[in-house]
């Protein structure tokens, strides 16, 4: 079994030593720092989710990923999720395409419904569609990936009649994954559409998502189509001991989930609910090495996964900090997960 | 005192996503006939329902309700909007959803959201729970009745013969039931209320009700 390891970051607002908040520029030319640190570390895979707030400036990954494949060789690069129902997928399918061609074949995209919500008012889309526009969007989107010219009728944007998309695939189609937070009937259509399942597990055992790679893999035989991979993405940070990385990372947690909180409604988290989320049974992997290692290969396993990004940092992180996490994740926590998997 | 059990009322829970799998599941496991049905074809949810909700049976959503006693709605509330108030007439209606104004767009709630929900089924007796407990907490919070480590779930209605029966359904399922004396007292159990969201034994749950209680007086 060969498993790869990941990074995502949100282009969460980096901080100064001091604390105070470094602006979105600089915050942006750190990730793409970060990104490029990652191949050096020995991480497989750099990916950037899109955001359109102050606290997670980045609402145009695409093009600090660019940045990375021009100074990188070997690393895969990709999204990690664009927000596919507040976009246009032929537009999604000609950036990463494009990004496909400029690093040599690098190119991933992890497609989300929308769990960040931002962008649908801000580009004009309803959220009580959200359903509709993913449904449609992601099948046009599996469509384009074929390559060759595209026939689509649809209600979400313009039809297309027999329509040559460029910029070309040069060989076949790269890597695509639907990204599922819990709903079932996403990960039916992953495997429907022929997409990979990307399993966002924030919060709660990560165990109980194994019923899910289970349901994503015998709906891939009904639908006839061959096996696909199961990645896991989730929350942590690493630094040298595991008293340190909570320090570090507890209170940019706790206030980063106290306003989505207040946003949304769900429990503003406390420390027994942190310690539990840092525990064996949690789903935040924030430790040291040796931890975060044993925990990726144990939910691995459980989860009959053959990848694992770790959604890195946290707004009010600063870079040095995220470096180092960087650094302990490729040299010692990838090594060590492989390890323990073989 | 009713001695009725699980097996004398049967559940039909509408909504196959994040949360409705997870109360059928739960309901399966307390012995109660179920049936899941999402908005089309029983077919395209057999293989969720066969892998996560083994006992369960995958229904059209009108030939669930039709053979249900009990309904629960767990679907967006905007969605609500579309079910058919007809359908659900003389059923015990659990009211397991929330108004998230960000994706349900502007509803004509005043008050609680369940009394929205009750007023457009005047024919269903409306019981608002399990909408305060998160659906990935919901399932590992369960605990046996007695357990040390047992937390409270909300039960909030018009009517006490209605709600003793989803207090019957929430204490078999693993939570202390607390009973709330009307659906617009049931407002403590929504988003931003001062228990949605926190998953607490039943004196913190009381307490915090009281709280709240004295906040607003």
């Amino acid at each position: 079994m060969t498993y790869t390891f990941g990074l995502d970051t949100f282009g969460d607002r980096n901080a100064a030593a001091d604390g105070a908040p470094l602006s979105h520029a600089q915050t942006i030319r750190n990730v793409a720092e970060e990104g490029v640190f990652a191949e050096q570390a020995g991480v497989d895979f750099f990916g950037i989710g899109e955001h359109h707030t102050g606290y997670f400036p980045m609402p145009a990954g695409d093009v600090v990923l660019a940045a990375i494949a021009a100074r990188t060789q070997t690393i895969r690069l990709g999204s990690a999720v664009t927000v596919l129902s507040s976009d246009d997928p032929v537009r999604v399918f000609q950036r990463y395409s494009t990004l496909n061609a400029l690093s040599g074949g690098r190119a991933e995209v992890i497609l989300g419904r929308g769990s960040s919500i931002e962008s649908f008012p801000l580009f004009g889309y309803d959220l009580a569609d959200y359903e509709e526009l993913f449904e449609e969007k992601a099948a046009l989107f599996a469509e384009l990936l074929r390559g060759g010219p595209v026939t689509w009728d649809g209600k979400t944007r313009p039809p297309l009649l027999n329509q040559d998309v460029v910029p070309h695939l040069e060989s076949g189609p790269f890597p695509a994954w639907i990204g599922v937070g819990g709903n079932p009937q996403s990960v039916i259509r992953a495997a429907r559409l022929g997409f990979g399942l990307a399993l966002a597990i924030i919060g709660g055992p990560p165990a109980r998502f194994a019923a899910y790679s289970q349901l994503f893999r015998q709906a891939l035989e009904k639908f006839g189509r061959p096996p696909l991979p199961v990645l896991v993405h989730s929350p942590g940070h690493v630094a040298a001991t595991d008293e340190q990385a909570k320090a570090e990372f507890w209170p940019r947690w706790r206030e980063i989930i106290s306003v989505m909180a207040a946003e949304r409604g769900f429990a503003i988290p406390t420390e027994e609910s942190f310690d539990r989320e840092t525990g064996p049974d949690g789903a935040l992997y924030v430790g040291s090495p040796e931890t975060v290692a044993q925990k990726i290969a144990t939910n691995l396993r459980a989860l009959d996964a053959t990848r694992f990004d770790l959604k890195y940092g946290m707004p009010g992180l600063t870079h040095d900090q995220l470096m180092t996490a960087i650094e302990l994740y490729g040299q010692q926590v990838i090594p060590r997960a492989r390890e323990l998997l073989s | 005192m009713t001695t009725a059990t699980p097996a004398d009322h049967r559940i039909a829970v509408l909504g196959a996503g994040h949360v409705g799998p997870v109360i059928a599941r739960l309901a399966v496991k307390a012995g109660y006939p179920v049936a899941i049905a999402a908005s089309g074809d029983p077919d395209d949810i057999a293989l969720i329902t066969e892998l996560l909700i083994p006992g369960a049976r995958p229904r059209w959503a009108a030939d669930a309700v039709a053979d249900a006693d009990i309904v629960v709605l767990a679907i967006p509330l905007n969605r609500f909007l579309d079910v058919d108030p007809g359908l659900l007439r003389g059923k015990l209606v659990v009211d397991a959803m929330n108004y998230w104004p960000a994706s349900d767009g502007v509803l004509p709630i005043r008050g609680a959201s369940s009394e929205m929900v009750a007023r457009r089924l005047e024919g269903s007796d409306v019981v608002k729970a399990l909408n305060h407990i998160g659906y990935h907490e919901l399932e590992d919070r369960a605990r046996p009745s007695g357990a040390s480590d047992r937390r409270a779930a909300g039960v909030a209605g018009d009517d006490p013969a209605a709600v003793e029966t989803i207090a019957a359904l929430v204490d078999r399922i693993g939570y202390d039931p607390v009973r709330l004396a009307s659906l617009r007292a049931g407002r403590v159990l929504q988003p931003g209320g001062p228990v949605f969201g926190a998953v607490l034994t039943r004196p913190e749950f009381e307490q915090a009700v009281a709280d709240n209680e004295r906040s607003l007086a």
